[in-house]
């Protein structure tokens, strides 16, 4: 049997491994904020600080004033809150009807979508390209909603399944045993309780779309640009803007951290739920 | 899914109902069928076409298999591949090794855990351009954090050029994405290890099982299944990604970190689409290789719906 203090040197090793795995994982962002706020002078200069003498807003600045980054915000705003609200819509009556129905082809249709998950990116990303072309829709937000909604939909009806498959049917049997219809059951029990699950799968969606570069960068120009094909540009021909281009990074992630650690524990619930269950 | 096999019938279905499913099914079905499946197939006849956006489109016509034939002739091509299966295997098991310990040590009851938890998972939340930029921006060879830190500890002499060498180049993308991976990992492992019962446990101990035995006999036949879906999954996500090294070195230098999806990639920048499909074709039949043991698998835990 082990001793209290062989027990308690093991839990102080533990933290400190802990400690350092933390360190490695936090240490790029908070050097990403120190790059963003340090004057030009101190990025380029023969010592490299750790903290800065001078603090300076100054990037972030003309990351507004001159390199319109605000227009490049509400690009990546409007696809990621369409390709929410669509595959959100989409993905809850499909998993509905895959939890709550039995039906001829049921199996096969779930293998469909579970297989559209294993498509390469690249794959769709040339054919998507023409076909926008085609369609006249190249460089719009709607070629990356379109674009973006190949990924998000297959997966999110993987996750709504597995949150519906642990809501209990139950509660809307005993609404439609005192006279809800199967729609009144729908809309009054199923999705007050599913709100959560939703919010969380929403979160998931946001984020992917947000952050996505391989196909913003095909499917938009100039105008349409999202956040992150932009800061790509902060990279030019003289050399990279460290500091604009820290700042934005900053900018770009702070919405998605804040959505994250509000929605977390039902996603890390509902990604983790289909490999558990095995 | 819990231990309730929900085996109970779904809501008494008549046969005018029949209907419905499909009807909640269709929308979503549609539009996969439109911007998945029959792209997926556009994709298979533009490999078969000389697609390129520099000719006008009546000049746009099948070629039978010639894009296959120069692909497999192509050097390029083949590095990439091979780089490809360096960096798949390399951060795939380095992202897995250290999710693991992290998820073993997270698996201990200690105030703040959730929080932790959370913080951990911040690699995942920010987008791979980011990722990318950051870690170019470590690797600096004049002003990079990492070459100072080296300096510093005396390991490293001068400052070095990371992402300039084509020796060291591949090797630091691979870091960048260990970073950004392990996360996922931890997740993962940690769920599955939080749903070993700890009767198991001690049970073992009563039957005089010492650590390593409870780790060989209890805990990893609990976190298989989980383990071997998170590897297949990474595999597949890990071999697709453009992103972390686009942003990182852009193929480059000479070439070292360009891998069969970078190069894909290029391709299609270049509008060169029939040459670009048939690059992408083969890199999906590679990783059908991975993909079909798991939809098998994900098929057969389905079963108990």
């Amino acid at each position: 049997m082990k001793s209290t203090s062989k027990k308690r040197a093991g839990g102080i090793l533990a933290g400190i491994l802990i400690a350092l795995f933390m360190v490695l994982l936090i240490f790029p962002f908070y050097w990403i904020f120190i790059t963003s706020v340090k004057p030009e002078s101190e990025l380029y200069g023969a010592v490299v600080t750790y903290w800065p003498h001078h603090i300076t807003f100054q990037a972030y600045r003309e990351l507004f004033e001159s390199f319109n980054f605000i227009k490049y915000m509400k690009n990546s705003l409007i696809v990621a809150v369409v390709t929410t609200c669509t595959t959100l819509v989409l993905a809850l009556l499909a998993a509905y009807a895959f939890c709550r129905f039995r039906f001829p082809g049921r199996k096969f249709l779930m293998g469909l979508f579970l297989c559209n998950n294993m498509f390469p990116t690249v794959l769709l990303l040339i054919p998507l390209y023409a076909i926008m072309r085609q369609w006249g829709v190249l460089y719009t937000p709607t070629a990356l909603i379109l674009a973006y909604t190949t990924f998000t939909l297959p997966f999110c009806v993987w996750l709504l399944n597995g949150y519906i498959k642990d809501t209990p049917v139950s509660l809307e049997e005993a609404a439609q045993i005192d006279g809800c219809n199967r729609y009144q059951a729908f809309m009054k029990v199923f999705l007050p309780i599913m709100k959560p699950c939703l919010v969380a799968t929403g979160v998931y969606i946001f984020m992917q779309a947000w952050n996505e570069y391989t196909y913003a960068s095909l499917l938009s120009n100039a105008d349409s640009r999202t956040i992150t094909v932009a800061l790509k540009t902060l990279i030019g021909q003289l050399g990279v803007q460290w500091d604009m281009l820290t700042a934005g990074g900053i900018i770009s992630v702070v919405p998605v951290c804040i959505m994250f650690f509000f929605a977390q524990k039902r996603l890390i619930e509902g990604l983790t739920a289909g490999a558990v269950k095995g | 899914m819990r231990k309730s096999k929900q085996s109970r019938k779904p809501i008494s279905i008549s046969k005018d109902k029949y209907l419905w499913p499909y009807l909640l099914v269709a929308p979503a079905l549609i539009t996969i069928c439109c911007i998945v499946l029959i792209p997926a197939v556009k994709a298979l006849v533009m490999s078969l076409q000389n697609y390129d956006l520099r000719y006008s489109p009546k000049d746009i016509h099948f070629i039978g298999l010639d894009n296959y034939r120069a692909v497999l002739g192509d050097e390029f091509f083949w590095n990439s591949v091979w780089r490809t299966l360096i960096m798949v295997v390399l951060c795939v098991s380095l992202q897995f090794l250290l999710g693991f310990a992290l998820a073993v040590l997270l698996n201990r009851n200690f105030r703040g855990r959730g929080v932790l938890r959370a913080v951990s998972m911040i690699p995942w939340v920010v987008p791979g351009v980011l990722v990318g930029l950051i870690w170019r921006w470590m690797y600096d060879g004049n002003y990079g954090v990492i070459n100072d830190i080296l300096v510093k500890l005396g390991i490293f002499q001068h400052y070095y050029g990371f992402l300039a060498q084509p020796d060291s180049a591949l090797l630091s993308v691979i870091l960048t994405y260990v970073w950004q991976g392990i996360p996922f990992f931890t997740l993962m492992i940690l769920a599955a290890l939080q749903s070993v019962p700890h009767e198991l446990y001690e049970a073992a101990a009563i039957d005089g099982a010492n650590g390593a035995q409870k780790l060989m006999r209890v805990t990893i036949p609990a976190i298989k299944n989980s383990v071997t879906v998170s590897l297949m999954l990474r595999v597949i996500w890990v071999a697709n990604s453009v992103d972390v090294i686009f942003n990182m070195t852009e193929g480059g230098p000479a070439y070292a970190t360009q891998t069969l999806a970078v190069y894909i990639y290029q391709k299609a920048k270049a509008m060169n689409l029939g040459y670009s499909s048939t690059l992408a074709v083969l890199l999906m039949v590679i990783l059908m290789c991975v993909a079909i043991p798991y939809m098998i698998y994900s098929f057969r835990t389905e079963e108990d719906l």
